[in-house]
């Protein structure tokens, strides 16, 4: 597909490097920088192109009038919707714009429809959805949903004394009497497909994938705490902050807001009545004590530093609170961060850019193959596909058993009308199934790529 | 440094050219030269063998920087020549190392100089095999390499970069392997139409093929002793038209094939290069008039002669020494100036010069007008401070260069205007110079350190000096 990227800042350039590396795009960014244009296009295998994405020769040089998708991310709202606007008279592609301001995205579905975008993304609002989704399950570090929402892959840290310390992964189900299959193991840098002999140990990163219901069951037989938090604390009051307590209140969850900035306290005042908003610097550890960090079930950093949100975190942690989130924008040192164990991770930029890589592929698919979706697991080591079952795949009715799959490939879902099959060796595919493959190799297209 | 990415570029490029010693191979099963054919299926398993043992391993990390971009092209530059003298040599035709590796190096850069006094002594073979290291040289052979190779993603830009002519090399489509497929394709297409064109004006396959890889290359090697000089006026300005084309910006044609027909004509450095050839040959013609019999043969041999020149082909059908002073004094100017960018044509480079003329005019707004912002602009776009540094720095290295070669070649003790117009020919990959190494004589009168200078003089203008330097930087290498 041929793709233009507007705007090639942190979201930009990292939109860039995830499709570039899918390596079936022609991409072409547009930036004013230009040294930074001449820095993504040397790195990646993609056109870069100085000059402002709102002049129609610029969009016309970059090849919008047989482009299929445009996505504008520079840094202003206006520039990215004019863009886009402009973008759908010259050409005929798709278009997605971020929008980040919260006086905008209020009125996002009537901007939307009105401006003939296929999609709007705002980088805080998706960030938060995911903090959320966390705070609401706890003990993962990151979930992953497909099928609709009706099956997770969860990943989660093994802890000292657990029972699954120890134990191989095909003794889970008669041991645990737990329907799920673990469909991933991280072990210091690397990353397996486990079988069924796999030895897990204490410290492993473990991803299983299970039915929505299913998790909870799951966790209380291997005894982690599972119930949502009842409480939160918030340290930065900025948009993602205001997103987070607006979702976190309307499900019920008490939310503390720590934020320095007198002004701000006040409009948050404002914009959310039911929170408790703090006047205080978040980095001052006696009033964090003194406003019950010792007692929150959960910890949020949001400032605008990484650096102070990495201390923040591990202060946090040091005071056992519960569940740790902490928000990293910049830095890029995810090997580092991810050792220090602070809980849930977010990095916004790759929340947006993985949400825009999303529809792109989608987009691709209704073309081509027969992928639903995809997501990266294991840090990036693996995939999982979901794809979709057709009638003329050699596959269809053999029991699982009885099929010869590629090594490091392993079938880890079945869904079918709504009900989702952790799937055994007796259990077969058939046409209309939505199947979930994870596997370290890449480039699957279609179910047919898994046979050996 | 990522040693290991360079070994396995270095094995490709060694495959390639086993590849590219089928087509001497073949020309000597057709024209039944059989004694030859041992000698070219051993370069060929010499090839192959070297090639295996270095990219036999894949690298398991294919990061390539600029850095290994640049010492990887340089390297396969150096290896291909040597690789590529093996037949010469064991021939015997060219018995003498440094002579061999002149004559490869001299293909491969697309000079077209050559240490041979009789060239027709030559087998068919060999002759097409030196004028099709003009072929492969001209466009690259890690451009080939990267057309047909799927290496790593958009690190292949830097193998480009370092061995595409110009100031500033920029990419057709946003894929680094389709802009590579998409230049070759057009210079197979244009090399095609004009090996048929040839055919056509009754020369037999063998002379239409060398003649158009010399052309198609900008190399200017030929198959007889007198150069082009015996070929129908008909051959010659088809010779003409297309060294002028093949001289001309790759991307010219493209956004022509795209039906940009407008923006292809706006394209600066096309439109002076073809102004300077228009320039030259009228003032030519104008000088050299009763020189010829009538207008017309005046018209040919000076638009011939231009068009060699300016492109750096450096093919001949009439000797330009003989020519009046003004009329030499425009060739040895046109040496310089050389082809355009993105062409495979040699010299400094039109757009280089465009650049550079476009600083001085710059700085003379800026010593009347301080405060007055001025900014170098080429084809309506801005053009980066960096380019314009790279065109100033490119100028100084040229000139350092330049005159290191001249003093070293004159230990040889030949006239002033031999030496000076010999190391022009070379580090602009011409061919022919004046007087002594003018287009009726060749370099064989040269010693061997001397050969070896202008070796590397050659190596130095097709890669654009900074590779090579590069190479030879002790910094390059320090851990």
């Amino acid at each position: 597909m041929k793709i233009i990227i507007v705007g090639c800042g942190k979201v930009g350039s990292k939109i860039a490097e995830m499709l570039s590396r899918e390596n079936e795009h022609d991409i072409t960014v547009i930036d004013l920088r230009s040294q930074v244009v001449s820095d993504v296009a040397n790195k990646l295998d993609i056109m870069g192109l100085t000059g402002s994405g709102a002049n129609l020769e610029n969009l016309i040089e970059a090849g919008v009038e047989d482009a299929d998708i445009l996505i504008a991310v520079t840094g202003s709202d206006e520039l990215n919707l004019l863009t886009c606007l402009m973008a759908k008279k010259a050409g005929n592609c798709q278009t997605i714009a971020r929008v980040r301001k919260p006086e905008y995205s209020k009125s996002i579905g009537l901007l939307k429809d009105d401006l003939g975008l296929a999609m709007i993304i705002n980088p805080e609002f998706a960030a938060a959805n995911e903090m959320a989704r966390a705070l609401r399950f706890p003990s993962a570090i990151h979930i992953d949903t497909f099928a609709k929402g009706r099956v997770e892959i969860l990943k989660f840290r093994i802890t000292e004394n657990s029972v699954m310390d120890n134990l191989k992964v095909c003794d889970i189900s008669t041991k645990l009497k737990s329907d799920i299959l673990v469909c991933g193991v991280e072990r210091e840098d690397e990353a397996f497909i486990p079988d069924g002999n796999f030895v897990m140990k204490a410290g492993d990163m473990i991803s299983i994938i299970t039915s929505t219901t299913g998790a909870g069951q799951f966790f209380q037989t291997i005894g982690v705490k599972t119930n949502r938090v009842r409480d939160c604390m918030i340290a930065g009051g900025g948009d993602t902050a205001y997103y987070l307590a607006y979702v976190l209140l309307k499900s019920g969850i008490k939310v503390k807001i720590v934020e320095k900035d007198e002004k701000r306290c006040e409009e948050l005042c404002q914009l959310l009545p039911k929170a408790d908003i703090i006047h205080g610097d978040a980095t001052d550890n006696q009033l964090l004590s003194e406003e019950g960090l010792e007692q929150a079930e959960s910890f949020v950093s949001l400032t605008n530093l990484d650096e102070e949100n990495v201390l923040l975190s591990l202060y946090a942690k040091s005071k056992k609170v519960g569940k740790i989130v902490t928000k990293i924008n910049r830095i890029a040192y995810d090997k580092v961060i991810g050792e220090m164990d602070l809980g849930t991770i977010i990095y916004p930029k790759n929340i947006t850019a993985e949400y825009i890589v999303r529809f792109v592929r989608a987009k691709n698919n209704s073309i081509g193959s027969n992928i639903e979706t995809i997501h990266l697991i294991l840090d990036g080591k693996a995939e999982a596909i979901e794809f979709v079952i057709k009638a003329n795949t050699d596959v269809v009715g053999k029991p699982l058993s009885s099929i010869n799959i590629k090594e490091n490939t392993l079938i880890a879902c079945i869904h079918r009308n709504g009900k989702v099959i952790i799937p055994r060796g007796h259990d077969t595919m058939e046409t209309g199934d939505t199947v979930i493959v994870v596997t370290s190799n890449t480039g699957y297209e279609d179910i047919n790529d898994i046979l050996a | 440094m990522n040693y290991r990415i360079i070994r396995y570029t270095l094995g490709c490029t060694l495959y390639i050219e086993a590849f590219c010693f089928l087509i001497p191979l073949l020309c000597a099963v057709f024209n039944s030269e059989f004694q030859y054919i041992p000698h070219i299926l051993f370069s060929i398993a010499l090839c192959v063998l070297c090639g295996f043992l270095l990219a036999f391993k894949k690298p398991a990390d294919k990061t390539m920087y600029a850095k290994e971009g640049f010492i990887s092209v340089a390297m396969s530059w150096i290896i291909i020549s040597i690789f590529g003298a093996i037949p010469f040599m064991t021939t015997g035709f060219i018995p003498n190392f440094f002579d061999a590796l002149f004559e490869t190096v001299s293909g491969f850069t697309t000079t077209g100089a050559s240490i041979l006094t009789d060239v027709e002594a030559l087998p068919k073979c060999l002759l097409l095999w030196r004028s099709f290291s003009h072929w492969i040289g001209g466009m690259g052979v890690l451009v080939f390499l990267v057309a047909i190779l799927p290496l790593s993603g958009g690190d292949n830009m830097h193998l480009i970069k370092a061995e595409s002519p110009g100031p500033a090399v920029s990419k057709l489509v946003p894929k680094v392997r389709s802009t590579a497929k998409i230049l070759y394709l057009i210079y197979i297409g244009i090399t095609v139409t004009q090996i048929i064109l040839l055919k056509l004006g009754g020369l037999d396959w063998f002379e239409s093929l060398a003649l158009s890889f010399g052309t198609a290359g900008t190399g200017g090697f030929g198959t007889r002793n007198s150069g082009i000089a015996e070929y129908s006026p008909y051959v010659q300005n088809i010779i003409t038209i297309f060294m002028i084309l093949f001289g001309i910006d790759f991307s010219f044609y493209y956004l022509i094939l795209m039906r940009k027909l407008k923006s292809a004509l706006k394209m600066e450095e096309v439109r002076g290069y073809l102004l300077i050839i228009l320039t030259a040959i009228v003032v030519i013609m104008i000088n050299c008039y009763g020189m010829y019999s009538n207008i017309w043969d005046n018209l040919r041999y000076t638009a011939f002669q231009v068009g060699s020149i300016i492109t750096t082909t450096g093919y001949s059908t009439v000797d330009f020494n003989l020519w009046p002073e003004l009329s030499k004094t425009i060739i040895l100017i046109l040496m310089f100036i050389g082809a355009c960018a993105g062409s495979t044509g040699g010299g400094i480079k039109v757009s280089r010069i465009m650049i550079f003329l476009k600083g001085i005019f710059k700085e003379i707004k800026l010593a009347i007008h301080p405060r007055r912002t001025v900014k170098v602009t080429m084809n309506g776009r801005m053009i980066e401070h960096e380019t314009v540094r790279g065109v100033n720095v490119y100028m100084a290295a040229y000139i350092v260069i330049f005159f290191v070669a001249l003093l070293i070649i004159s230990i040889d003790n030949f006239d002033f205007t031999t030496n000076f117009s010999a190391v022009a020919a070379t580090l602009n990959n011409i061919g022919p110079g004046l007087n002594l190494v003018g287009p009726v004589s060749n370099f064989s009168c040269y010693s061997d350190l001397s050969t070896f200078v202008l070796t590397v003089a050659m190596l130095i203008g097709r890669l654009e000096i900074f590779p090579i330097l590069i190479l030879f930087s002790r910094h390059t290498w320090r851990k």
